[in-house]
Protein backbone atom coordinates (compact mmCIF):
# COMPACT_ATOMS: atom_id res chain seq x y z
CA UNK A 1 0.00 0.00 0.00
CA UNK A 2 1.29 3.40 -0.49
CA UNK A 3 1.21 5.85 1.94
CA UNK A 4 3.26 9.30 1.76
CA UNK A 5 4.96 10.46 4.19
CA UNK A 6 2.54 13.28 5.00
CA UNK A 7 0.04 11.26 5.05
CA UNK A 8 1.21 8.66 7.50
CA UNK A 9 1.62 11.71 9.64
CA UNK A 10 -2.16 13.49 8.54
CA UNK A 11 -3.44 9.87 9.38
CA UNK A 12 -1.68 9.78 12.58
CA UNK A 13 -2.97 12.77 14.01
CA UNK A 14 -6.48 11.60 14.77
CA UNK A 15 -9.04 13.75 17.06
CA UNK A 16 -9.63 17.29 17.08
CA UNK A 17 -12.45 17.32 14.70
CA UNK A 18 -12.84 18.91 11.33
CA UNK A 19 -9.31 19.97 10.34
CA UNK A 20 -8.01 16.65 10.74
CA UNK A 21 -11.13 15.16 9.46
CA UNK A 22 -10.40 17.86 6.27
CA UNK A 23 -5.72 16.86 6.15
CA UNK A 24 -7.06 13.56 6.33
CA UNK A 25 -9.59 12.65 3.96
CA UNK A 26 -6.02 12.28 1.49
CA UNK A 27 -5.56 9.33 3.57
CA UNK A 28 -7.49 7.14 1.78
CA UNK A 29 -7.61 9.91 -1.40
CA UNK A 30 -9.70 9.40 -3.84
CA UNK A 31 -8.16 8.94 -7.54
CA UNK A 32 -4.69 9.02 -6.76
CA UNK A 33 -4.35 5.71 -4.00
CA UNK A 34 -6.18 4.15 -6.55
CA UNK A 35 -4.23 4.10 -9.32
CA UNK A 36 -1.09 4.03 -7.85
CA UNK A 37 -2.12 0.62 -6.43
CA UNK A 38 -3.77 -0.21 -9.70
CA UNK A 39 0.09 0.62 -11.04
CA UNK A 40 1.14 -1.61 -8.56
CA UNK A 41 0.10 -4.51 -9.21
CA UNK A 42 0.33 -4.94 -12.86
CA UNK A 43 1.11 -8.48 -12.89
CA UNK A 44 4.65 -9.66 -11.43
CA UNK A 45 4.11 -13.23 -11.44
CA UNK A 46 7.41 -14.70 -11.46
CA UNK A 47 7.24 -17.74 -13.18
CA UNK A 48 5.17 -16.10 -16.27
CA UNK A 49 7.76 -13.32 -16.54
CA UNK A 50 7.37 -14.37 -20.48
CA UNK A 51 4.20 -12.55 -21.09
CA UNK A 52 4.49 -9.81 -23.52
CA UNK A 53 4.05 -6.23 -22.06
CA UNK A 54 1.88 -5.32 -24.84
CA UNK A 55 -0.48 -8.17 -24.17
CA UNK A 56 -0.41 -7.48 -20.23
CA UNK A 57 -1.66 -4.25 -21.21
CA UNK A 58 -4.37 -5.64 -23.84
CA UNK A 59 -5.76 -7.24 -20.59
CA UNK A 60 -5.53 -4.35 -18.49
CA UNK A 61 -7.63 -2.74 -21.01
CA UNK A 62 -9.84 -5.76 -21.38
CA UNK A 63 -10.27 -5.44 -17.17
CA UNK A 64 -11.05 -2.40 -17.49
CA UNK A 65 -13.81 -1.91 -19.98
CA UNK A 66 -15.57 -5.12 -19.18
CA UNK A 67 -17.62 -4.18 -16.50
CA UNK A 68 -18.80 -1.56 -18.25
CA UNK A 69 -19.58 -3.72 -20.76
CA UNK A 70 -21.66 -5.50 -18.84
CA UNK A 71 -24.13 -2.41 -16.54
CA UNK A 72 -24.14 -1.06 -20.52
CA UNK A 73 -25.78 -4.42 -21.41
CA UNK A 74 -27.99 -4.31 -18.45
CA UNK A 75 -29.17 -0.71 -19.04
CA UNK A 76 -30.17 -1.18 -22.86
CA UNK A 77 -31.93 -4.41 -21.67
CA UNK A 78 -33.95 -2.27 -18.84
CA UNK A 79 -34.37 0.00 -21.50
CA UNK A 80 -35.54 -1.70 -24.51
CA UNK A 81 -37.75 -3.69 -22.48
CA UNK A 82 -39.78 -0.88 -22.03
CA UNK A 83 -40.19 -1.71 -17.84
CA UNK A 84 -40.14 2.64 -17.76
CA UNK A 85 -41.26 4.90 -20.79
CA UNK A 86 -38.21 5.70 -22.80
CA UNK A 87 -38.38 9.23 -22.31
CA UNK A 88 -37.57 8.43 -19.21
CA UNK A 89 -35.07 5.90 -19.03
CA UNK A 90 -33.51 6.55 -22.48
CA UNK A 91 -31.35 3.56 -24.60
CA UNK A 92 -27.87 4.34 -24.45
CA UNK A 93 -27.57 5.08 -28.36
CA UNK A 94 -30.10 7.72 -27.43
CA UNK A 95 -27.99 9.50 -25.27
CA UNK A 96 -24.94 9.04 -26.69
CA UNK A 97 -26.73 10.84 -30.21
CA UNK A 98 -28.05 13.59 -27.69
CA UNK A 99 -24.20 14.07 -26.76
CA UNK A 100 -23.41 14.07 -30.55
CA UNK A 101 -25.74 16.68 -31.24
CA UNK A 102 -25.51 19.09 -28.82
CA UNK A 103 -21.75 18.84 -29.13
CA UNK A 104 -21.78 19.08 -32.71
CA UNK A 105 -23.77 22.56 -32.44
CA UNK A 106 -21.62 23.83 -30.04
CA UNK A 107 -24.14 24.24 -27.53
CA UNK A 108 -22.43 21.60 -25.14
CA UNK A 109 -18.88 23.10 -25.25
CA UNK A 110 -20.74 26.56 -24.79
CA UNK A 111 -22.33 25.24 -21.62
CA UNK A 112 -18.68 23.56 -20.40
CA UNK A 113 -16.87 26.39 -21.00
CA UNK A 114 -18.61 28.57 -18.96
CA UNK A 115 -19.07 26.04 -16.50
CA UNK A 116 -14.65 26.14 -16.61
CA UNK A 117 -14.81 29.68 -16.26
CA UNK A 118 -16.66 30.27 -13.36
CA UNK A 119 -14.99 26.83 -11.74
CA UNK A 120 -11.81 28.31 -12.18
CA UNK A 121 -12.39 32.26 -11.12
CA UNK A 122 -13.93 30.79 -7.96
CA UNK A 123 -10.90 28.50 -7.59
CA UNK A 124 -8.40 31.09 -7.83
CA UNK A 125 -9.98 33.30 -5.34
CA UNK A 126 -10.42 30.22 -2.89
CA UNK A 127 -6.91 28.87 -4.01
CA UNK A 128 -5.38 32.79 -3.28
CA UNK A 129 -7.01 33.85 -0.16
CA UNK A 130 -6.84 30.01 1.19
CA UNK A 131 -3.31 29.61 1.12
CA UNK A 132 -2.53 33.11 2.52
CA UNK A 133 -4.85 32.53 5.42
CA UNK A 134 -3.69 29.29 5.91
CA UNK A 135 -0.11 30.62 6.00
CA UNK A 136 -0.16 33.38 8.24
CA UNK A 137 -2.13 30.75 10.61
CA UNK A 138 0.36 28.37 10.71
CA UNK A 139 3.57 30.92 11.33
CA UNK A 140 1.82 33.34 13.91
CA UNK A 141 0.35 32.16 16.76
CA UNK A 142 -1.85 35.03 16.95
CA UNK A 143 -3.61 34.78 13.52
CA UNK A 144 -3.98 31.20 14.32
CA UNK A 145 -5.85 32.00 17.22
CA UNK A 146 -8.01 34.63 16.00
CA UNK A 147 -8.64 33.32 12.93
CA UNK A 148 -9.37 29.24 13.91
CA UNK A 149 -12.55 30.01 15.34
CA UNK A 150 -14.23 31.68 12.74
CA UNK A 151 -13.08 29.32 10.20
CA UNK A 152 -14.20 26.14 12.54
CA UNK A 153 -17.34 27.64 12.65
CA UNK A 154 -18.20 28.29 8.70
CA UNK A 155 -16.55 25.23 7.89
CA UNK A 156 -19.55 22.29 9.01
CA UNK A 157 -21.99 24.26 7.18
CA UNK A 158 -22.65 22.42 3.61
CA UNK A 159 -21.70 24.94 1.17
CA UNK A 160 -25.16 24.84 -0.48
CA UNK A 161 -26.80 26.07 2.55
CA UNK A 162 -24.68 29.26 2.19
CA UNK A 163 -26.47 29.46 -1.34
CA UNK A 164 -29.54 31.47 -0.80
CA UNK A 165 -28.13 33.92 1.70
CA UNK A 166 -25.49 34.67 -1.29
CA UNK A 167 -28.03 35.37 -3.59
CA UNK A 168 -30.03 37.27 -1.58
CA UNK A 169 -26.31 39.41 -0.59
CA UNK A 170 -25.55 39.62 -4.33
CA UNK A 171 -28.13 38.38 -6.23
CA UNK A 172 -28.82 36.06 -9.04
CA UNK A 173 -25.91 35.66 -11.43
CA UNK A 174 -22.32 34.91 -11.65
CA UNK A 175 -20.67 37.02 -8.77
CA UNK A 176 -22.62 35.34 -6.16
CA UNK A 177 -22.02 31.95 -8.67
CA UNK A 178 -18.14 32.75 -8.56
CA UNK A 179 -17.94 34.08 -4.59
CA UNK A 180 -20.17 31.24 -3.20
CA UNK A 181 -17.49 28.15 -5.13
CA UNK A 182 -14.70 30.69 -3.82
CA UNK A 183 -16.27 30.58 -0.42
CA UNK A 184 -16.69 26.94 0.18
CA UNK A 185 -13.72 25.48 -1.71
CA UNK A 186 -11.72 28.17 0.95
CA UNK A 187 -12.10 26.16 3.76
CA UNK A 188 -10.33 22.48 2.93
CA UNK A 189 -7.28 24.78 1.63
CA UNK A 190 -6.87 26.70 4.62
CA UNK A 191 -6.88 23.79 7.12
CA UNK A 192 -4.39 21.78 4.69
CA UNK A 193 -1.97 24.52 4.55
CA UNK A 194 -2.23 25.48 8.06
CA UNK A 195 -1.36 21.70 8.96
CA UNK A 196 1.33 21.99 6.72
CA UNK A 197 3.05 25.12 7.93
CA UNK A 198 2.59 23.71 11.46
CA UNK A 199 3.96 20.17 10.09
CA UNK A 200 7.61 21.53 8.37
CA UNK A 201 10.07 19.97 10.39
CA UNK A 202 11.17 22.04 13.45
CA UNK A 203 14.93 21.15 13.24
CA UNK A 204 14.74 22.26 9.01
CA UNK A 205 13.40 25.56 10.60
CA UNK A 206 16.07 25.63 13.00
CA UNK A 207 19.24 24.05 11.12
CA UNK A 208 18.26 26.56 8.03
CA UNK A 209 18.15 29.71 10.99
CA UNK A 210 21.72 28.64 12.05
CA UNK A 211 22.52 28.62 8.70
CA UNK A 212 21.82 32.26 9.15
CA UNK A 213 18.77 32.09 6.74
CA UNK A 214 16.11 35.56 7.09
CA UNK A 215 12.71 35.13 7.10
CA UNK A 216 11.93 35.22 3.73
CA UNK A 217 15.01 33.05 2.54
CA UNK A 218 13.36 30.70 5.55
CA UNK A 219 10.08 30.78 4.08
CA UNK A 220 10.83 30.45 0.40
CA UNK A 221 13.65 27.60 0.78
CA UNK A 222 12.41 25.61 3.94
CA UNK A 223 8.56 26.31 4.47
CA UNK A 224 7.17 26.62 1.47
CA UNK A 225 8.31 23.53 -0.16
CA UNK A 226 8.01 21.69 3.43
CA UNK A 227 4.32 22.55 3.25
CA UNK A 228 3.52 21.96 -0.02
CA UNK A 229 2.40 18.43 -0.31
CA UNK A 230 0.13 19.44 2.21
CA UNK A 231 -0.85 22.77 0.21
CA UNK A 232 -1.29 20.34 -2.80
CA UNK A 233 -3.91 18.46 -1.10
CA UNK A 234 -5.58 21.13 -0.17
CA UNK A 235 -5.80 22.48 -3.71
CA UNK A 236 -7.13 19.38 -4.61
CA UNK A 237 -9.88 19.13 -1.69
CA UNK A 238 -10.60 22.43 -2.76
CA UNK A 239 -11.15 22.31 -6.38
CA UNK A 240 -13.29 18.89 -5.63
CA UNK A 241 -15.17 20.91 -3.08
CA UNK A 242 -16.01 23.61 -6.17
CA UNK A 243 -16.60 20.94 -8.08
CA UNK A 244 -19.05 19.41 -6.36
CA UNK A 245 -20.89 22.84 -5.54
CA UNK A 246 -20.80 24.41 -8.85
CA UNK A 247 -23.15 22.23 -10.25
CA UNK A 248 -25.47 23.29 -7.30
CA UNK A 249 -25.24 26.49 -7.91
CA UNK A 250 -25.55 27.09 -11.72
CA UNK A 251 -28.98 25.68 -10.74
CA UNK A 252 -29.90 28.11 -7.78
CA UNK A 253 -28.63 31.02 -9.12
CA UNK A 254 -29.97 30.91 -12.27
CA UNK A 255 -26.89 31.64 -14.69
CA UNK A 256 -27.60 31.61 -18.31
CA UNK A 257 -25.44 28.88 -19.32
CA UNK A 258 -23.26 25.99 -17.73
CA UNK A 259 -23.86 22.69 -17.36
CA UNK A 260 -25.68 22.86 -14.01
CA UNK A 261 -28.33 25.00 -15.78
CA UNK A 262 -28.21 22.52 -19.06
CA UNK A 263 -29.06 19.68 -16.93
CA UNK A 264 -31.56 20.93 -14.31
CA UNK A 265 -33.18 22.97 -17.58
CA UNK A 266 -33.60 19.85 -19.34
CA UNK A 267 -35.85 18.19 -16.53
CA UNK A 268 -38.60 20.46 -17.69
CA UNK A 269 -38.63 19.42 -20.87
CA UNK A 270 -37.98 15.51 -20.03
CA UNK A 271 -35.05 15.62 -22.06
CA UNK A 272 -33.59 12.60 -19.84
CA UNK A 273 -31.17 11.89 -22.79
CA UNK A 274 -29.65 15.70 -22.69
CA UNK A 275 -29.37 15.72 -18.99
CA UNK A 276 -27.83 12.24 -18.87
CA UNK A 277 -25.55 13.33 -21.71
CA UNK A 278 -24.69 16.49 -19.49
CA UNK A 279 -24.09 14.51 -16.29
CA UNK A 280 -21.58 12.37 -18.02
CA UNK A 281 -19.17 15.36 -19.46
CA UNK A 282 -19.39 16.37 -15.68
CA UNK A 283 -18.04 13.49 -14.90
CA UNK A 284 -15.36 13.31 -17.68
CA UNK A 285 -13.99 17.17 -17.02
CA UNK A 286 -14.28 16.13 -13.29
CA UNK A 287 -11.70 12.85 -13.85
CA UNK A 288 -9.76 15.64 -16.64
CA UNK A 289 -8.77 17.86 -13.62
CA UNK A 290 -7.53 15.44 -11.05
CA UNK A 291 -5.83 13.48 -13.15
CA UNK A 292 -4.27 15.90 -15.55
CA UNK A 293 -3.87 19.33 -13.74
CA UNK A 294 -3.22 17.90 -10.18
CA UNK A 295 -1.21 15.04 -10.88
CA UNK A 296 1.08 16.71 -13.24
CA UNK A 297 1.70 19.51 -10.75
CA UNK A 298 2.14 16.83 -7.60
CA UNK A 299 4.85 15.66 -10.39
CA UNK A 300 6.76 19.12 -11.06
CA UNK A 301 6.73 19.69 -7.97
CA UNK A 302 6.77 17.90 -4.40
CA UNK A 303 7.80 14.54 -6.24
CA UNK A 304 10.83 16.78 -7.88
CA UNK A 305 12.03 17.16 -4.73
CA UNK A 306 11.82 14.54 -3.25
CA UNK A 307 8.90 15.28 -0.73
CA UNK A 308 6.84 12.66 -2.02
CA UNK A 309 6.89 9.61 -3.28
CA UNK A 310 5.68 9.02 -6.87
CA UNK B 1 1.28 26.25 28.43
CA UNK B 2 -1.48 26.73 30.58
CA UNK B 3 -1.22 30.59 30.90
CA UNK B 4 -0.21 30.30 26.68
CA UNK B 5 -3.75 28.11 26.88
CA UNK B 6 -5.31 30.79 28.33
CA UNK B 7 -4.19 33.41 26.35
CA UNK B 8 -5.08 31.18 22.85
CA UNK B 9 -8.95 31.24 24.42
CA UNK B 10 -9.08 34.82 25.57
CA UNK B 11 -8.00 35.73 21.77
CA UNK B 12 -10.26 33.76 20.17
CA UNK B 13 -13.23 35.18 22.18
CA UNK B 14 -12.26 38.03 21.57
CA UNK B 15 -11.88 37.52 17.96
CA UNK B 16 -15.32 35.86 18.16
CA UNK B 17 -16.90 39.49 20.10
CA UNK B 18 -14.98 41.63 17.61
CA UNK B 19 -16.53 40.18 14.48
CA UNK B 20 -19.96 39.84 15.90
CA UNK B 21 -19.62 43.82 16.75
CA UNK B 22 -18.47 44.33 13.40
CA UNK B 23 -21.75 42.62 11.88
CA UNK B 24 -23.82 44.17 14.39
CA UNK B 25 -22.61 47.81 13.39
CA UNK B 26 -22.53 47.12 10.01
CA UNK B 27 -26.57 45.67 10.31
CA UNK B 28 -27.94 48.28 12.54
CA UNK B 29 -25.99 51.10 10.49
CA UNK B 30 -28.33 50.75 7.74
CA UNK B 31 -26.55 50.60 4.77
CA UNK B 32 -28.01 47.55 3.56
CA UNK B 33 -31.65 46.80 3.89
CA UNK B 34 -32.94 44.97 7.63
CA UNK B 35 -34.62 42.71 5.66
CA UNK B 36 -31.08 41.32 3.80
CA UNK B 37 -28.74 42.19 7.30
CA UNK B 38 -30.73 40.95 10.21
CA UNK B 39 -29.12 42.20 13.52
CA UNK B 40 -27.80 38.98 15.83
CA UNK B 41 -30.71 39.80 18.26
CA UNK B 42 -32.96 39.31 15.64
CA UNK B 43 -31.80 36.01 14.21
CA UNK B 44 -31.34 34.45 18.11
CA UNK B 45 -34.99 36.01 19.04
CA UNK B 46 -35.75 33.74 15.19
CA UNK B 47 -34.28 30.52 16.38
CA UNK B 48 -35.93 31.17 19.43
CA UNK B 49 -38.78 31.26 18.25
CA UNK B 50 -38.67 28.41 15.50
CA UNK B 51 -37.37 26.28 18.34
CA UNK B 52 -39.89 26.93 20.75
CA UNK B 53 -43.20 26.57 18.07
CA UNK B 54 -41.57 22.96 17.30
CA UNK B 55 -41.00 23.76 13.71
CA UNK B 56 -37.15 24.04 13.90
CA UNK B 57 -37.55 20.41 15.22
CA UNK B 58 -39.47 19.40 13.03
CA UNK B 59 -37.56 19.97 9.60
CA UNK B 60 -34.36 18.87 11.64
CA UNK B 61 -35.84 15.30 12.21
CA UNK B 62 -36.73 15.23 8.53
CA UNK B 63 -33.74 16.18 7.53
CA UNK B 64 -32.01 13.87 10.12
CA UNK B 65 -34.00 11.16 8.74
CA UNK B 66 -33.52 11.07 5.25
CA UNK B 67 -29.62 11.95 6.09
CA UNK B 68 -29.49 8.48 8.29
CA UNK B 69 -31.33 6.41 6.22
CA UNK B 70 -29.14 7.22 3.10
CA UNK B 71 -25.83 7.20 5.41
CA UNK B 72 -26.92 3.92 6.66
CA UNK B 73 -27.70 2.70 3.58
CA UNK B 74 -24.16 3.56 1.88
CA UNK B 75 -22.89 1.48 5.06
CA UNK B 76 -24.61 -1.37 4.49
CA UNK B 77 -23.66 -1.60 0.75
CA UNK B 78 -20.41 0.18 0.78
CA UNK B 79 -18.44 -1.19 3.87
CA UNK B 80 -19.02 -4.95 2.89
CA UNK B 81 -18.49 -4.17 -0.58
CA UNK B 82 -15.10 -2.68 -0.50
CA UNK B 83 -13.84 -5.11 2.36
CA UNK B 84 -14.72 -7.76 -0.55
CA UNK B 85 -12.72 -5.71 -3.13
CA UNK B 86 -9.78 -5.33 -0.74
CA UNK B 87 -10.23 -9.31 -0.05
CA UNK B 88 -10.93 -10.30 -3.60
CA UNK B 89 -9.22 -9.58 -6.79
CA UNK B 90 -11.94 -10.22 -9.05
CA UNK B 91 -14.30 -8.04 -7.22
CA UNK B 92 -12.27 -5.43 -7.24
CA UNK B 93 -11.70 -5.65 -10.97
CA UNK B 94 -15.35 -5.37 -11.61
CA UNK B 95 -16.09 -2.63 -9.33
CA UNK B 96 -13.15 -0.31 -9.10
CA UNK B 97 -13.56 0.66 -12.59
CA UNK B 98 -17.18 1.94 -12.07
CA UNK B 99 -16.53 3.40 -8.77
CA UNK B 100 -13.53 5.81 -10.41
CA UNK B 101 -15.96 6.55 -13.42
CA UNK B 102 -19.37 7.42 -11.43
CA UNK B 103 -16.93 9.64 -8.40
CA UNK B 104 -16.40 12.98 -9.90
CA UNK B 105 -19.81 13.12 -10.94
CA UNK B 106 -20.99 15.50 -8.11
CA UNK B 107 -24.19 13.15 -6.49
CA UNK B 108 -25.91 17.15 -6.40
CA UNK B 109 -25.86 16.76 -10.50
CA UNK B 110 -28.29 13.45 -10.27
CA UNK B 111 -30.77 15.54 -8.52
CA UNK B 112 -32.90 16.15 -11.26
CA UNK B 113 -32.30 12.46 -13.01
CA UNK B 114 -33.66 10.91 -9.66
CA UNK B 115 -36.85 13.93 -9.72
CA UNK B 116 -37.83 12.11 -12.92
CA UNK B 117 -37.40 8.86 -12.06
CA UNK B 118 -38.73 8.94 -8.09
CA UNK B 119 -40.68 12.09 -8.44
CA UNK B 120 -40.43 14.71 -5.44
CA UNK B 121 -40.29 13.74 -2.25
CA UNK B 122 -38.27 11.62 0.37
CA UNK B 123 -36.89 8.61 -2.14
CA UNK B 124 -34.94 11.94 -4.18
CA UNK B 125 -33.04 13.09 -1.07
CA UNK B 126 -32.04 9.46 0.48
CA UNK B 127 -30.66 8.37 -3.11
CA UNK B 128 -28.54 11.29 -3.40
CA UNK B 129 -27.23 10.89 -0.04
CA UNK B 130 -26.58 6.98 -0.37
CA UNK B 131 -24.81 7.91 -3.98
CA UNK B 132 -22.84 10.74 -2.05
CA UNK B 133 -21.68 8.90 1.17
CA UNK B 134 -21.24 5.42 -1.04
CA UNK B 135 -17.56 6.27 -2.31
CA UNK B 136 -16.21 7.48 0.70
CA UNK B 137 -17.27 4.50 2.48
CA UNK B 138 -16.07 2.13 -0.50
CA UNK B 139 -12.75 3.34 -0.92
CA UNK B 140 -11.31 3.94 2.66
CA UNK B 141 -13.19 -0.01 3.40
CA UNK B 142 -10.90 -1.06 0.28
CA UNK B 143 -7.95 0.95 0.89
CA UNK B 144 -7.84 0.22 4.49
CA UNK B 145 -8.10 -4.04 4.37
CA UNK B 146 -5.32 -3.48 1.23
CA UNK B 147 -3.13 -1.59 3.59
CA UNK B 148 -3.22 -4.11 6.72
CA UNK B 149 -0.05 -4.79 7.31
CA UNK B 150 1.15 -8.53 5.39
CA UNK B 151 3.41 -9.53 8.62
CA UNK B 152 0.08 -9.89 10.71
CA UNK B 153 -1.25 -11.52 8.46
CA UNK B 154 1.46 -14.22 7.89
CA UNK B 155 2.15 -13.78 11.71
CA UNK B 156 -1.72 -15.08 12.43
CA UNK B 157 -1.49 -17.38 9.42
CA UNK B 158 1.52 -19.35 11.21
CA UNK B 159 -0.11 -19.11 14.27
CA UNK B 160 -2.88 -21.05 13.15
CA UNK B 161 -5.97 -18.24 12.58
CA UNK B 162 -8.51 -19.80 9.88
CA UNK B 163 -9.85 -17.32 7.34
CA UNK B 164 -12.88 -16.31 10.10
CA UNK B 165 -10.14 -15.27 12.90
CA UNK B 166 -8.38 -13.74 10.60
CA UNK B 167 -11.11 -11.87 9.19
CA UNK B 168 -12.26 -10.70 12.59
CA UNK B 169 -9.41 -10.48 14.63
CA UNK B 170 -6.68 -8.73 12.03
CA UNK B 171 -7.79 -7.32 8.75
CA UNK B 172 -11.03 -5.51 10.38
CA UNK B 173 -9.26 -3.65 13.39
CA UNK B 174 -6.29 -3.15 11.30
CA UNK B 175 -8.60 -1.44 8.58
CA UNK B 176 -10.36 0.20 11.08
CA UNK B 177 -8.60 3.57 11.05
CA UNK B 178 -9.54 3.81 7.33
CA UNK B 179 -13.24 2.64 8.08
CA UNK B 180 -13.64 5.25 10.66
CA UNK B 181 -12.17 7.62 8.19
CA UNK B 182 -14.38 6.42 5.37
CA UNK B 183 -17.64 6.89 8.14
CA UNK B 184 -16.46 10.62 8.69
CA UNK B 185 -15.65 11.49 5.11
CA UNK B 186 -19.20 9.54 4.40
CA UNK B 187 -20.57 11.18 6.62
CA UNK B 188 -19.50 14.71 5.63
CA UNK B 189 -20.87 13.70 2.56
CA UNK B 190 -24.46 12.87 3.10
CA UNK B 191 -24.91 15.96 5.20
CA UNK B 192 -23.88 18.39 2.44
CA UNK B 193 -25.86 16.09 -0.19
CA UNK B 194 -29.43 16.02 2.03
CA UNK B 195 -29.35 19.82 2.32
CA UNK B 196 -28.76 20.31 -1.50
CA UNK B 197 -31.02 17.69 -2.11
CA UNK B 198 -33.80 19.28 0.32
CA UNK B 199 -33.18 22.49 -1.89
CA UNK B 200 -34.24 21.45 -5.07
CA UNK B 201 -36.40 18.24 -4.13
CA UNK B 202 -38.20 18.16 -0.73
CA UNK B 203 -41.51 19.64 -0.79
CA UNK B 204 -42.32 20.68 2.78
CA UNK B 205 -40.01 19.97 5.52
CA UNK B 206 -36.48 20.13 6.29
CA UNK B 207 -33.76 22.36 6.86
CA UNK B 208 -32.05 22.66 3.20
CA UNK B 209 -35.68 23.28 2.20
CA UNK B 210 -36.44 25.89 4.28
CA UNK B 211 -33.51 27.94 3.70
CA UNK B 212 -34.57 27.59 0.19
CA UNK B 213 -37.93 28.42 1.14
CA UNK B 214 -36.86 31.75 3.19
CA UNK B 215 -35.42 33.21 0.12
CA UNK B 216 -38.62 33.41 -1.80
CA UNK B 217 -39.94 35.33 1.42
CA UNK B 218 -36.26 37.25 2.10
CA UNK B 219 -36.33 35.98 5.18
CA UNK B 220 -32.77 36.55 5.92
CA UNK B 221 -32.79 35.48 9.63
CA UNK B 222 -34.79 32.42 9.30
CA UNK B 223 -32.06 31.66 6.80
CA UNK B 224 -29.34 32.48 9.17
CA UNK B 225 -31.20 30.33 12.28
CA UNK B 226 -31.18 27.56 10.07
CA UNK B 227 -27.58 27.76 8.86
CA UNK B 228 -26.31 27.75 12.53
CA UNK B 229 -28.86 24.64 13.48
CA UNK B 230 -27.54 23.13 10.45
CA UNK B 231 -23.75 23.86 11.79
CA UNK B 232 -24.63 22.98 14.75
CA UNK B 233 -25.72 19.65 14.23
CA UNK B 234 -22.63 19.01 12.04
CA UNK B 235 -20.21 19.75 14.68
CA UNK B 236 -22.05 17.55 16.95
CA UNK B 237 -22.03 14.02 14.83
CA UNK B 238 -18.20 15.28 14.09
CA UNK B 239 -17.47 16.02 17.36
CA UNK B 240 -18.98 13.78 19.72
CA UNK B 241 -20.29 10.75 17.36
CA UNK B 242 -17.28 10.03 15.05
CA UNK B 243 -14.86 11.86 18.61
CA UNK B 244 -16.05 8.70 20.51
CA UNK B 245 -16.65 6.78 18.60
CA UNK B 246 -12.79 6.94 17.51
CA UNK B 247 -11.71 6.69 21.00
CA UNK B 248 -13.53 3.85 21.98
CA UNK B 249 -11.85 1.75 18.84
CA UNK B 250 -8.87 2.98 17.08
CA UNK B 251 -7.52 5.07 19.64
CA UNK B 252 -7.51 2.66 22.09
CA UNK B 253 -6.49 0.05 20.38
CA UNK B 254 -3.22 1.95 19.59
CA UNK B 255 -4.07 2.41 16.05
CA UNK B 256 -3.47 5.73 15.94
CA UNK B 257 -1.68 8.49 17.46
CA UNK B 258 -3.77 11.00 19.24
CA UNK B 259 -3.54 14.76 18.29
CA UNK B 260 -0.36 16.33 19.87
CA UNK B 261 -2.20 19.36 22.20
Amino acid sequence: MYLKESETFSCGIATSGIILEIGRVECAGEWDVMDQVADAHVPVMPGTSVVHAKDARWRVIARNVFPFLVVGALWEAVAHLGVFPPRLFPPLEVVGAALVRLTASGILPHHAAETLLRLAAGFALAAAAGVAIGIAMGRSRRAEDIILPLVSIGAPIPGVAYAPLFMLWFGLGNVSAVLLVGFVSAFPIIFNTWTGVKAVKEIWVRSAQVMGADNRRLFRHVILPGSLPYILTGLRLGLAQAWRILVVVELLAAVPWGLGWLIFGAREFLNTDVMLAGIAVIGIIGLALEKLVFQRLENYTVVRWGMMVS
Amino acid sequence: MSAERTRSILRAAAALIVVAACYEAIARSGIFPRALLPTLPTVADTLVQLVADGTMLRHAAYTLYRMLFGFALAVVVGLPLGILMGRFRSVENFFMPLASALMPIPSLAWVPVFILWFGLGNTVSILIVFYAAMFPMLLNAWSGVRSVNQLWLRAAGAMGADENALFWKVILPGASPFIITGLRQAFLRSWIAVVGAEMIAASDWGLGWVIYDAKEFLNADVMLASLAVIGLIGFAFERLVFGSIERATVLRWGMVRAAKG
